[in-house]
């Protein structure tokens, strides 16, 4: 599978080198090694969601209880989770890191993901939710960072989009 | 941690101490952030007070809580067979919007289907007082589904800002607090840590 392994355990260690303990996700393509290295790692709490917006609950919850924690889903699943994120996030004024794979951009070759890519940044946008892309290795870990930065200051979600050069590798 | 509207008020009224939180929005989620609760403090118990038209709301939740199965969760949920608090029980008429608890749906059935280790229901006062204790003082997620009347409460008013107690819950999860508002539980504590019973006074309505 030409999912980047290297960038992924990039991305992994920058979640972990910015705090974080307990990761929420939901699986799809991109996201296999980072999910595998968060339930190999006995330091990390993995919660396997039924729906992407029980992971905006746990989040506040585990913040609640002085505990940083990472969602991790695709462009569907943080459009699956907007009513937790307005209704408990941004109502509440709660940190939330969201890792959301990028998908349906240019290269994109599974047609059914070519809708959700193109409506997840103005749907951010229109939260006035921050976000940056992750495309470079060289960007994963300060970005990363400060992302968790913002969040925690801001007491915002915050999102952080998975490119397709980052994640896959084309076969050759 | 409890649900909006009845329930929150309820409970508000019964007095309200630091670490109690109400998620007045995002129906569904009480469950949720309660298991992230229960998973970073195991220490702690957590005791998630649901509703039957929130928990419909997120029946997948039922299921993550229980393949999680944090052992320090209780998940009381009170079925009042009707969507109350968002306008079911409204002047229109007596539980004029029913949820499907009110056609047979068995949410303690669900629960136990889910893989919660103890789910039962409770139909009287002494039955849910002795079901509250077994889950408080038991060491197993556990799931009690309440039948309640469908009673609006005398008052729906909060003298607590939802950001207030969004700030103020936090505080007393993450520090220990003496007296104050924690003093009357602790009194219920027994020294090995498990909880006495207490005589709850059935409150008149004028």
């Amino acid at each position: 599978m030409p999912v980047s392994v290297g960038n992924s355990q990039l991305v992994y260690d920058a979640i972990k080198h910015a705090g974080v303990k307990l990761v929420s996700a939901l699986p799809e393509t991109w996201l296999v090694h980072l999910i595998r290295m968060a339930d190999e790692d006995p330091e990390m709490t993995l919660v396997r969601l039924a729906k992407e917006e029980e992971g905006v609950g746990v989040s506040a919850g585990a913040h609640f209880a002085g505990v940083k924690s990472a969602m991790l889903m695709q462009n569907h699943g943080f459009l699956q989770a907007i009513n937790g994120i307005v209704g408990i996030s941004l109502l509440y004024k709660i940190p939330l890191l969201m890792l959301i794979t990028d998908r349906g951009g240019f290269g994109e070759k599974d047609p059914w993901q070519t809708e959700g890519g193109k409506h997840t940044r103005p749907v951010l946008d229109a939260l006035h939710i921050a976000r940056e892309d992750l495309t470079r290795p060289d960007e994963v870990e300060p970005r990363l960072a400060k992302a968790m930065a913002l969040a925690q200051s801001s007491l915002s979600p915050v999102a952080l989009l998975l490119g397709r050069d980052l994640m896959w590798e084309e076969p050759r | 941690m409890t649900i909006m509207g009845a329930v929150a008020a309820e409970l508000y009224s019964l007095g309200h101490r630091a670490n109690f939180f109400y998620l007045e929005h995002a129906m569904g989620l009480a469950s949720s952030i309660g298991l992230g609760i229960a998973l970073s403090q195991p220490s702690r118990k957590v005791v998630v007070i649901d509703g039957d038209g929130s928990v419909l709301m997120n029946l997948g939740g039922l299921t993550t809580l229980a393949r999680s199965r944090p052992r320090n969760l209780v998940h009381l949920i009170f079925d009042n067979e009707t969507l109350l608090s968002v306008g079911g029980g409204a002047p229109g008429g007596y539980r004029w919007f029913t949820t499907a608890t009110s056609t047979g749906t068995d949410l303690a059935g669900i629960a136990a289907a889910a893989g919660v280790p103890h789910a039962r229901t409770v139909r009287d006062l002494e039955e849910f007082e002795a079901a509250a204790l077994d889950a408080l003082n038991g060491n197993e997620l556990s799931c009690i589904v309440a039948k309640v009347e469908a009673e609006m409460p005398t008052s729906f008013q909060m003298d607590i800002h939802m950001l207030e107690n969004r700030f103020e819950f936090p505080r007393a999860l993450q520090l220990e607090i003496k007296g104050g508002v924690n003093e009357r539980k602790d009194r219920l504590k027994r020294s090995d840590g498990t909880f006495r019973a207490t005589r709850v006074g059935r409150r008149g309505r004028s």
